[in-house]
């Protein structure tokens, strides 16, 4: 039975284009670690500028979030509720004159 | 490879030294902090309004600033800016890509964006001359969806993708101003501070990050969530960021202590929060869940105190208007609710 397959499946040229990509993915890989290299680096980098900055402590944190909650929240609606009068999205049940 | 695990090293070391000096200034917790003032009470809201008219899930919804329109996306591939009190649609836009997964509403009022799959940021003039509303800009230049966007102004948009990083553009232009670069996953959220002077992302990668707009560099990053963060936002003061994550918690991280201040969670909790928003005080935080809830958290005490429940599906989306009066959520359910 004939092999319904041909031969040379691939054109010459697609050796040439595997050779080719061979030393690419030589250099390539190369690039590589050079990137991964540049790569840390930057890493590095940035760990240096996020390590530099100035904290202050948890106690001035936390004091100045409840200060904030403090001052707000009798502005919050959310947090108060809402008088019915004063809710533009409550619905105004019609009023019946008995 | 010497210099690798010198880089390697080095990079440990600087992780050493920010945990240390993070450890340093725990003079104490956010929990002992608060020990003396009581858990607010019970928090009950109840449906107002239900925006009925997308036919398909809504993934993204954004209020207007200072207004009570809002615009939504759906799947079934329509941006729809709503008034919230007439539950009227005030504009029907139909988008080229129906793979919605985020919009924004311009502060101006003027335009609304949405981006997703189609990797594009596109930008609508709901203003135009003749009452029709045009697609204005359509920046593309990501390499991934895009999973959230938030206008600086009518001239400015940031954007995060799925291809890990996150862009400021110039509308005008279409062009890339900046593209921050740093996280080692998807971006899926992004939130902007009071001052518009600085942004948040959170990622796949686990973290969130703080970006300066002006000087195009990262300050700083939180980790502490064991899953991808889904949701962003700015405690109103701009002093801290909140993240929920598919790990089912939400945390809140102080900027100026550079740390994780709490985090809200419950063992009953098990599915991943999606959105959060923070009420007009931030005295509350709105989380939507996978499993169709909104629950509510006191901001300062970490207790629920209160939960949503009316959606038929996920909860994809959850704002709170500007004036605070009012929250709305979107759901896979088609409809968007409007709660206080």
């Amino acid at each position: 039975m004939a092999d319904p397959r041909p031969l040379q499946a691939c054109p010459p040229s697609c050796f040439i284009q595997f050779e080719q990509s061979c030393s690419k993915t030589a250099m390539s890989s190369k690039m590589q670690i050079s990137s991964s290299i540049a790569q840390t680096r930057r890493t590095v980098q940035q760990l240096r500028i996020e390590a530099s900055i100035e904290r202050i402590k948890v106690s001035k944190a936390s004091s100045d979030l409840m200060r904030y909650c403090g001052e707000h929240a009798k502005n919050d609606p959310l947090l108060m509720g809402i008088p019915a009068s004063e809710n533009p999205f409550k619905d105004k049940k019609p009023c019946t004159v008995l | 490879m010497d210099e690798m695990d010198q880089l390697r090293k080095e990079a440990d070391s600087i992780k050493d030294q920010i945990t240390a000096a993070r450890k340093a200034g725990q003079d104490t917790s956010l929990q002992e902090a608060v020990a003396g003032i009581t858990v607010v009470g019970r928090v009950q809201l109840k449906t107002r309004k239900t925006l009925r008219g997308h036919l398909a899930k809504i993934y993204a919804m954004h209020w207007g600033t200072d207004t009570t329109l809002c615009v939504s996306a759906s799947q079934d591939g329509k941006l729809i800016v709503w008034d919230s009190i007439s539950t009227n649609k005030v504009n029907a836009i139909p988008l080229k890509s129906s793979w919605v997964m985020t919009c924004a509403y311009a502060p101006s009022g003027n335009l609304v964006a949405c981006g997703g799959l189609d990797n594009m940021c596109s930008i609508y003039n709901l203003k135009g001359k003749d009452g029709n509303v045009k697609v204005m800009r359509e920046l593309a230049a990501h390499t991934g969806y895009l999973s959230c966007c938030r206008f600086l102004s009518d001239s400015e948009i940031i954007t995060s993708s799925g291809d890990c990083t996150c862009v400021l553009w110039d509308i005008e232009t279409g062009t890339q101003k900046t593209v921050f670069a740093g996280h080692q996953g998807d971006c899926m959220s992004l939130a902007v501070s009071p001052d518009f002077k600085f942004f948040i992302s959170g990622a796949c990668d686990f973290t969130a990050k703080l970006w300066d707009i002006r000087e195009d560099a990262c300050r700083q990053t939180f980790s502490g969530h064991e899953s991808d963060i889904n949701a962003i936002g700015f405690f109103p003061n701009g002093n801290a960021v909140i993240t929920g994550s598919d790990d089912a918690t939400c945390k809140l991280y102080d900027l100026r202590a550079d740390q994780e201040l709490i985090t809200y969670q419950d063992s009953s909790i098990m599915c991943g929060v999606t959105s959060l928003a923070p009420s007009l005080s931030g005295r509350l935080i709105l989380a939507g869940h996978d499993d169709f809830n909104v629950n509510i958290w006191d901001t300062l005490k970490a207790e629920r105190v209160g939960v949503l429940a009316g959606h038929d599906n996920r909860v994809s989306c959850i704002g709170v208007s500007t004036d605070g009066m009012a929250c709305c959520t979107g759901s896979w359910d088609s409809f968007l609710k409007i709660w206080n």
